[in-house]
């Protein structure tokens, strides 16, 4: 699809984040797992963060997580959001550690969440791109 | 002062020039930066042919290969030492005591500190970045105010810090930029006023966040004896020096309550032999109103999650325990990130600031990058 000033930004694929957006679109949401020391992390990276090791494999996220803080965005930073105002962003820590930004979704006022409230995973469509998103568990 | 550092109060900031704040339609960062460098120098009564360091913070506008060489053929030089230094906001303060060290370890002997901005009327090109090639677009997680929006709101909820005491160091900020015949806004804040200002990503308003402004400002370093070779009038003794890297993004930071401001303030402390208790004013970077109240936590001004109760009731005002930003900060005097802090403080202990502490003689001055990402910490003193 042609990117416009209005659509929403897609994301830019590579060889190593690829195997995540492949995995999302099929349903499954994944994080890295280093075979060396067995922390995990995302966004996809070529080597592990703490051991700098380059070994590491894809796993899958139960989806059970956390809400560790959010905002509600009352200005548009990008035209494809200008009509969804207010909408929030939230970071959220899965149960298996990784942190990732996402929305929440199946609420009425976002001003009425609590940090550390616990999530699940809903799988969702963006513009033609499957995303993560979470609603109160 | 046994404990300080031996390079405590060897150097001193000689000089300091800036521009006018606000919009300086037509005119580029090298020019701006001409401007202040040219008062700087007239100010520590020192020839340019006596400059041998050029430090200059990259233009946050536009980033540039080779500025500083570029710079240094607009104003005629040929330093010894001369660059570009990039960690954002604190940029400047480290520059100074990568500056100081440089004059210790005999590399340069006297140098300049020099930032300019056009984000007003020229480009924002780095200022209209989003986050991360990750797909976080996807989400709608744009712009620096939601990064630090991200954390106010992690802070509220852990510590129960509210709205208003955000507010409060709007007012304080608003309220010393107004009596600022320099401050690009000159406008007073109630904090009914701030209640009712726009959200902008919420939990921060307008109001919480920084001006953008056009602007430069620039400082002259030399040792403390070359000054008085040189008989410069007012130098003023850097007492001791600091940083900290968060560097993790604000998504996937573990603590967003926590940053490297306190290991950059204590560096900078136990250098000088100083703790906060001996500090008479401070200038601390207010991009975001969060940050400030952060940075007064991390420092030791008050316990980690009690910034919310330390700000309120006047505390950081001239005339409270601790005057904060007394110039008015990036909120008020000018959003251009960090030198004029230290401008400020260089006032206030030569004793001519506008809104003078009476009998200040210890000033600590922070200056950060990105979303909290980088810090440092300078003691300026008597």
């Amino acid at each position: 699809m042609q990117a416009t000033a209005e659509s929403v930004p897609a994301p830019e694929r590579d060889a190593i984040n690829g195997p995540y957006w492949d995995a999302l679109a099929a349903g499954c949401l994944s994080f890295q797992r280093c075979d060396c020391c067995a922390k995990a992390w995302l966004p996809a990276r070529s080597e592990c963060p703490h051991c700098l090791q380059d070994r590491w494999h894809w796993e899958k996220a139960e989806g059970g997580a956390r809400l560790v803080s959010w905002v509600v965005y009352h200005i548009a930073y990008h035209p494809a959001f200008a009509n969804r105002l207010p909408y929030n962003v939230a970071v959220v820590e899965l149960d298996q550690g990784p942190r990732m930004i996402s929305n929440v979704v199946q609420i009425d006022d976002p001003e009425r969440l609590v940090i550390d409230q616990r999530l699940r995973l809903v799988f969702e469509d963006e513009g033609g791109t499957a995303v993560a998103r979470f609603a109160p568990a | 002062m046994s404990t300080a550092n031996k390079l405590s109060g060897k150097a001193v900031i000689a000089g300091i020039g800036h521009t006018a704040f606000g919009k300086h339609p037509g005119r580029g960062t090298v020019s701006l930066n001409v401007e202040a460098i040219r008062k700087a120098l007239a100010d520590a009564g020192v020839e340019k042919s006596q400059v041998d360091g050029l430090l200059v913070k990259a233009p946050t506008s536009k980033f540039e290969m080779m500025y500083a060489q570029k710079l240094a053929e607009a104003l005629g030089m040929v330093p010894r030492i001369g660059g570009v230094y990039d960690h954002g906001g604190a940029s400047n303060i480290s520059m100074i005591s990568y500056a100081t060290m440089a004059i210790e370890a005999g590399q340069c002997d006297i140098a300049i500190v020099a930032l300019a901005d056009n984000p007003a009327t020229g480009t924002r090109q780095a200022y209209e970045k989003s986050y991360g090639d990750d797909g976080s677009g996807l989400y709608g997680w744009f712009g620096t105010p939601a990064g630090y929006a991200m954390i106010a709101r992690r802070h509220m909820g852990e510590f129960g810090t509210t709205s208003d005491q955000l507010g409060a160091i709007a007012v304080a900020c608003r309220k010393h930029g107004a009596a600022n015949p320099h401050a690009q806004l000159r406008k007073p804040l109630t904090l009914q006023q701030y209640r009712e200002s726009r959200l902008i990503a919420a939990p921060l308003r307008r109001d919480d966040c920084c001006l953008v402004s056009d602007g430069a400002a620039a400082v002259v370093i030399m040792s403390a004896q070359r000054a008085k070779e040189l008989g410069v009038a007012k130098p003023i003794p850097i007492l001791g020096f600091g940083q900290g890297q968060t560097s993790w993004d604000v998504a996937l930071r573990a603590d967003l309550t926590s940053t490297a401001a306190g290991v950059s303030a204590q560096t900078a402390f136990a250098m000088a032999g100083l703790t906060p208790a001996d500090i008479d004013v401070a200038q601390i970077y207010d991009c975001f109103t969060i940050a400030a109240l952060m940075t007064l936590e991390a420092y030791g001004f008050c316990a980690k999650g009690q910034g919310g109760h330390f700000v309120a009731d006047g505390r950081i005002e001239i005339g409270g325990a601790l005057p904060v930003n007394t110039a008015g900060g990036l909120l008020s005097e000018t959003g251009m990130p960090g030198l004029q802090l230290v401008i400020e403080g260089v006032r206030q202990m030569r004793g001519d600031a506008v809104s003078q502490v009476r009998g200040a003689a210890k000033c600590a001055i922070s200056n950060q990058g990105g979303i909290m990402h980088t810090h440092s910490t300078l003691i300026l003193g008597n």
